[in-house]
């Protein structure tokens, strides 16, 4: 078979489909790219009108979205803390990948909160103008640091490209990246997970809500903890997710499925931790916190929306369920069961953000208010796909010409 | 986040037997602060009420009963111009602060970069959002005041307490001799006291003996808005019906509530 036209700038020992092929697929994703370039357009040009945001719900999908990406994207930062600060040696086989995974993740949470904020730019008063007291400016301070450590931790992959690497300058440049690189790790594992927590403290502080409201230690309320221990414990999952999905589009194996379910192992290990906490804090949520507002544990849920369900979907079938799965070893070599697995860990920290963000505001405190619902519309919906179709374009372009997989060539072996 | 204590603290007390529900106070808060109806983009319609702008907002309570039995009540609600409020350390730019000899807490409109943090943070829905440029439909530009600068979009706003009518007391103070720190109580009122046709709102500094909203916000039949959750407004809320007083907080059952008198802090 006639070798694409791109051959050369594949990573070494390693086949790829053809060009034409490839460029339709980016084709594609690129329709969803700009439907939200055009949604984009229209809420930076006219105003966040153009959303279904209202007074009541200034918070939406959008932040939800944000919250729940940067949390399926701590599989960089654990992932990263735990083959370069505690030496878990098999994580190299998958640590290019939660990288890119993460740098995906954080970009697009930062872009989508450009969209979201009403005076983009005055983004930057955010460093100008800090208030040390808001969960927020600690948000905003740790987010920036960190996308730019996971710049740092991207760039030597880019560099290692077949003929990237043949300059002399940039192979060295990414080779001394390397050797520095638990530094970094270090440095990104302490700001992912501050501003982790923090993004979780941002709901627990809110005194004035009784269906975020937590008490905690020190400064920071029990979700800055919660929030940090189920980021590390969806992010592996999700990794895995990301390269079995690169698997089943190109139909190559990228990793063993051993490193696949070591990270889903530590990820299982997180969210049994996480669920012994949660558990933990839902029992004193319901039996301190609402009878001190008043409130009973009834009161907060309301109809189909804003319903139990929620509760138990997020701590039964994406919390227990998925722990079983992830910590008994005969479940977990079971491929099915692994992956349902994963995707319910993921599901669960995507529900959790969800109720944080959005039943919090919903819920009515004034008595003799009411409950409303928020639908979001078709310009958040294109926002947060362009996202994920600037994820997808991403992801492509280094799965064709970066060396992300190590183990790659050696698994397929066809390959010339 | 420790709080200062002011000297002067403004607040109101608002007797909901008294409030008849007419909305001339809204109207009046309209007028004053240069409060767009509503945007262009949504053809001046104004019919989301969850998108327009209503510093003050008047709310229905029903106690449920039907006739003869069925009795209605309406609650002004303004910023509360909360003690230990919710809105001010959460905001990330310090665009909201409660810093100033009054008590009342502002709102920086230039530095504010519209995060809507400080609106999740308020369980009274009190600030609003520009979710499009202020518009003001051909004629009502006429009507502007020059006290109150308009937002822009992407800001967020609330009730000030009508702060621009507290500096000009101010002035008319220093003009007549008077101390401006000690200012005759009706020498300062925003806009929606002004307009209650049933004088249904009493405004005035809480720490002033020569004022009476002290007085009114110790009665028995006074209570803050959701006090269980501490937020500590500087709006009381009166009433003689125990229905009204109840729904004032969140009760479960076997909680006291309705008799126990005034909560002043």
């Amino acid at each position: 078979m006639a070798k694409p036209i791109d051959y050369e700038l594949f990573p070494e020992g390693v086949s790829r489909g053809g060009l034409g092929k490839f460029l339709l697929w980016l084709g594609f994703i690129s329709l969803f790219l700009l439907w939200g370039v055009y949604g984009a357009f229209r809420i930076l040009g006219w105003g966040i009108g153009e959303t279904n945001l209202d007074n009541y719900f200034g918070f939406g999908l959008w932040i939800t979205f944000d919250l729940a990406v940067i949390a399926l994207g701590a599989g960089a930062f654990f992932t990263g803390f735990l083959k370069y600060i505690l030496d878990i040696q098999p994580l190299k086989d998958i640590i290019n990948l939660s990288v890119v995974v993460g740098f995906l993740c954080y970009s697009g949470a930062m872009l989508v909160l450009t969209l979201d904020i009403g005076q983009p730019l005055r983004a930057w008063f955010g460093y100008w103008h800090p208030n040390v007291h808001s969960m927020l400016t600690e948000v905003i301070f740790c987010i920036t640091c960190y996308l730019i450590v996971l710049i740092i931790e991207f760039v030597p992959l880019v560099l290692e490209q077949k003929q990237l690497n043949k300059v002399p300058l940039l192979r060295s440049l990414a080779h001394n990246m390397h050797v520095a690189m638990p530094l970094f790790a270090g440095v990104g594992a302490f700001l992912s997970t501050f501003h982790q927590g923090s993004l979780g403290g941002m709901y627990g502080v809110l005194f004035g809500r009784p269906y975020a409201f937590r008490e905690g230690f020190f400064i920071w309320p029990w979700t800055f903890f919660l929030f940090v221990l189920s980021a590390v414990a969806a992010g592996p999952c999700f990794t895995v997710l990301v390269c079995k999905t690169i698997e089943l589009l190109s139909g190559r194996q990228m990793t063993t499925y051993k490193v696949k379910t070591l990270m889903g192992k530590i990820g299982g290990t997180m969210l049994c931790v996480y669920l012994f906490f949660k558990f933990a804090d839902t029992y004193a949520w319901i039996t301190d916190i609402l009878p001190r507002a008043g409130l009973r544990f009834e009161d907060v849920f309301h109809g189909p929306v804003y319903g139990q369900w929620l509760l138990w979907l997020e701590l039964g079938v994406c919390g227990v369920l998925p722990a079983i799965l992830l910590m008994v070893p005969a479940l977990r070599r079971t491929p099915f069961l692994f992956y349902t697995a994963c995707i319910l860990n993921g599901l669960g920290v995507c529900v959790n953000r969800y109720v944080f963000t959005v039943q919090t505001i919903a819920f009515p405190a004034m008595p003799f208010d009411k409950w409303y619902t928020y639908v979001p519309n078709w310009a958040e919906i294109a926002t947060s796909l362009m996202i994920l179709a600037y994820g997808a374009v991403v992801v492509s372009l280094a799965y064709r010409y970066l060396p992300v997989f190590p183990q790659e060539a050696g698994l397929n072996k066809q390959d010339p | 986040m420790e709080f200062k204590e002011f000297t002067i603290k403004w607040g109101m007390v608002v007797d909901l037997d008294k409030c008849t529900g007419c909305g001339a106070c809204m109207v009046a808060c309209q007028a004053e602060n240069n409060i767009a109806p509503i945007s262009k983009y949504e053809n001046f319609d104004a019919s989301n009420k969850l998108r327009t702008l209503t510093w003050l907002l008047v709310y229905k309570m029903e106690n449920g009963k039907p006739f003869p039995e069925h009795e209605v009540a309406y609650l002004p609600r303004p910023c509360m111009q909360c003690e230990h409020p919710a809105c001010v350390p959460v905001c990330p730019v310090v665009a909201t602060d409660k810093n100033e000899e009054g008590g009342i807490v502002s709102q920086i409109y230039p530095r504010c970069i519209g995060c809507r943090y400080c609106m999740a943070a308020c369980p009274y829905h009190s600030r609003y959002f520009n979710w499009w440029d202020p518009q003001f439909p051909e004629g009502m530009d006429k009507t502007l005041t020059p006290f109150t600068s308009a937002r822009p979009r992407g800001v967020v706003e609330k009730c000030t307490f009508c702060h621009h009518r507290w500096n000009a007391a101010k002035e008319r103070a220093r003009k007549e001799g008077v101390d401006p720190m000690n200012l005759p109580q009706d020498w300062y009122q925003p806009a929606c006291v002004s307009a209650c046709p049933a004088g249904a709102i009493t405004f005035g500094d809480f720490n002033n003996a020569e004022h009476t909203v002290g007085e009114l916000s110790k009665s028995q039949y006074s209570r803050r808005l959701l006090a269980k959750l501490h937020l500590n407004p500087q709006v009381y809320y009166m009433s003689k019906r125990p229905w009204v007083l109840a729904m004032l907080d969140n009760y479960r059952a076997g909680d006291a509530h309705g008799a126990e008198g005034g909560q002043h802090g």
